[in-house]
């Protein structure tokens, strides 16, 4: 069942699902911080619109400052701006922030302890047509390696909104990975966010669950649905949604494999050096059980709808049932070892 | 800003004699570090530190201070000398340059030595930053009241991202910004025409929109001119090149793109330290 204390969108199984992109979480919050703090600048390397920095670009033109294709420039800009005082929130698609500017990131934001917010949007297979070239699969591995920087996927509009805000609040550097696409909500405004901590959205209505699956981002849905296919057949789950990839909730983590056994990560990036790595990092070290991890291959993306791609590169609900299920069996081969 | 009298001249003189001997002492100890851009440089540092900058030392986080950022990070022998002799720290800290545990990092680390204006040592970002601290004065409407000052070296102009602050500059027409151009005419593998050629440097910027001045970088009246020229003039930014020898003090390392990432040995560094001595000797007379 879901989590009632968590107070999650009801329609969440509906057909009419709202679908809306994150994005539009991002770009409000954004606004919504800004006229907090009138501290708060944002940076944006010609892609205002895609990013819904144009809500902040009205309101505080002042305040906005486009450094247009220059992604490089774009954080360093925002690092000069933090050293004054400002909060800067550099907008760009996750393929070039971080990609292109990876050193300029690592020198002049982590190195250099600046309060800089990086907004990397259209991360994932889910960009769709355009193509591999445009898919970040590469950003959690990227920006998790680096010590002082925090890594969030919100998994949702309002879970984009509360993220962004309370990044807003901090004097830490921060990443953020945003999907292209409409997505369903999944969360409603009373569903809590707090940085560093992983709440179960889905449990077993009685008895321990026999799964977990931590999911991030938009993929949480299909982890959701995959869970309540899998209770119909008998199989009983959880399903944690790991928002903050950095600070990470190992104790949430370790409690949940303690109670499964048995984990099945799913993240819309790389396997390799993803949130799954991160994940089996801390058990690896504190509690090891039979991880199976749903992402990307160690292939580029290419054209296609978003559900062409996610159901081609194994990410899809049907995907995440038979990796509880393998895992499940590789939890009894274990068994009957010991 | 105040007219610079023979004194004057002659004070920054002998301080950037002891900085440049500094610079020789602290390279000597740590056994390793850039040599050419930090002795070529320390005319400008002097001047900057001992004439120019509105700062306090006893109040290295003043918040309406001017801001000196360098940017080619590998230099910071000058940097630190110079923060040193102006009574940021303790002149004896020198010597704990690029040592295990050492407030002096090999490159510019804030975290280590908090009062910088911003870490260093890849190439290319420091003018981005300065701009962001411009682009931030400006909204807050400080920028008549305070300087962005960053050195560069003109190799560093090699990096893209150089260009994309240099053209951001220009389309903001930041007034409070003002660039020092380190044109020694040496990089890690020659001089700076066969490696990738610059020029017409001049035309490059003003082409993206720049304030374009020339100096020779060792003459502390016509360097302080042109500060003064940039900082009077309002309509955007202004880059001053400033041809400097590097190596500058010491003949026998002077005009060697050898000695850009080289630190001198006990020997070679005692006969530079004999050479700056003899100078010092004349300045005083």
């Amino acid at each position: 069942m879901l989590n009632p204390k968590l107070k999650l969108n009801t329609k969440i199984f509906n057909d009419d699902v709202e679908n809306i992109s994150m994005r539009e979480g991002f770009g409000r919050g954004l606004l919504e911080a800004g006229e907090q703090n009138k501290n708060i600048v944002s940076l944006c390397a010609d892609l205002k619109d895609s990013l819904h920095m144009n809500l902040f670009a009205e309101k505080f033109k002042d305040r906005f400052i486009e450094v247009g294709v220059a992604e490089q420039n774009l954080v360093t800009v925002a690092s000069g701006m933090a050293a004054m005082g400002k909060i800067p929130f550099c907008g760009s698609y996750a393929i070039f922030s971080p990609g292109r500017n990876y050193e300029q990131i690592r020198t002049t934001i982590s190195y250099n302890d600046r309060p800089v917010k990086i907004i990397g949007s259209h991360a994932g297979v889910s960009v769709g047509p355009d193509g591999g070239s445009h898919q970040a699969l590469e950003d959690i591995a990227l920006m998790r390696v680096l010590p002082n920087m925090e890594v969030f996927s919100p998994c949702d509009i309002n879970e984009a909104k509360k993220i962004t805000m309370a990044i807003a609040k901090t004097n830490r550097p921060a990443y953020v990975r945003l999907s292209r696409e409409k997505t369903p909500i999944i969360t409603t405004e009373e569903t809590p966010f707090e940085i560093g901590k992983a709440e179960t959205y889905w449990m077993p209505e009685i008895g321990i669950a026999q799964v977990g699956i931590i999911a991030t981002g938009e993929l949480l849905y299909n982890a959701i649905l995959a869970a309540k296919e899998l209770e119909s057949i008998g199989i009983k789950t959880k399903v944690i949604n790991l928002s903050s990839i950095k600070p990470i909730d190992t104790d949430a983590i370790i409690k949940l494999a303690k109670e499964t056994k048995a984990i099945v990560t799913v993240e819309e990036h790389q396997i390799a050096g993803g949130m799954g790595s991160a994940v089996a990092e801390v058990l690896a070290q504190n509690y090891p059980v039979p991880i199976e991890f749903i992402g990307v291959k160690d292939l580029f993306g290419q054209s296609g709808t978003s559900e062409e791609l996610i159901k081609f590169y194994d990410m899809d609900k049907y995907s995440i049932k038979e990796a509880a299920k393998t895992c499940l069996r590789r939890q009894e081969v274990l068994k009957r070892k010991n | 800003m105040a007219y610079l009298s023979s004194e004057k001249i002659n004070e920054l003189e002998i301080k950037a004699n002891e900085i440049r001997q500094s610079i020789i002492e602290m390279l000597i100890e740590a056994g390793s570090g850039h040599t050419a851009g930090a002795l070529g440089m320390a005319d400008i540092f002097t001047l900057f530190y001992f004439h120019i900058l509105k700062h306090d030392p006893e109040n290295p986080l003043w918040v309406d201070r001017d801001r000196l950022v360098l940017s080619n990070g590998h230099i910071c022998p000058v940097l630190y000398a110079s923060m040193a002799h102006a009574g940021y720290f303790p002149i004896e800290e020198l010597k704990t340059l690029r040592k295990f545990g050492s407030r002096l990092q090999g490159h510019p680390h804030r975290e280590y030595l908090s009062f910088m204006e911003t870490s260093s040592g890849p190439l290319g970002s420091g003018l981005s930053q300065s701009v962001g601290m411009a682009l931030a004065d400006r909204i807050d409407k400080k920028d008549k009241e305070k300087f962005i000052y960053c050195l560069m070296s003109d190799g560093e102009l090699n990096e893209g991202n150089s260009w994309e602050a240099v053209m951001l500059a220009g389309k903001n027409k930041l007034q409070n910004l003002i660039v020092v151009i380190d044109r020694n005419n040496i990089q890690i593998d020659g001089n700076t025409e066969d490696v990738m050629p610059l020029e017409p440097l001049m035309a490059k910027w003003r082409a993206f929109n720049w304030k374009v001045m020339q100096v020779f970088g060792h003459d502390f009246k016509k360097l302080n001119e042109k500060i003064e020229i940039a900082q009077e003039y309002e309509n955007g930014p202004t880059v001053i090149i400033a041809h400097t020898t590097p190596g500058k003090g010491v003949k026998e390392f002077e005009d060697d793109y050898n000695w850009h990432g080289k630190a001198p040995n006990k020997e070679e560094g005692k006969m530079a330290l004999n050479e700056l001595k003899v100078e010092s000797i004349k300045l005083k007379e």
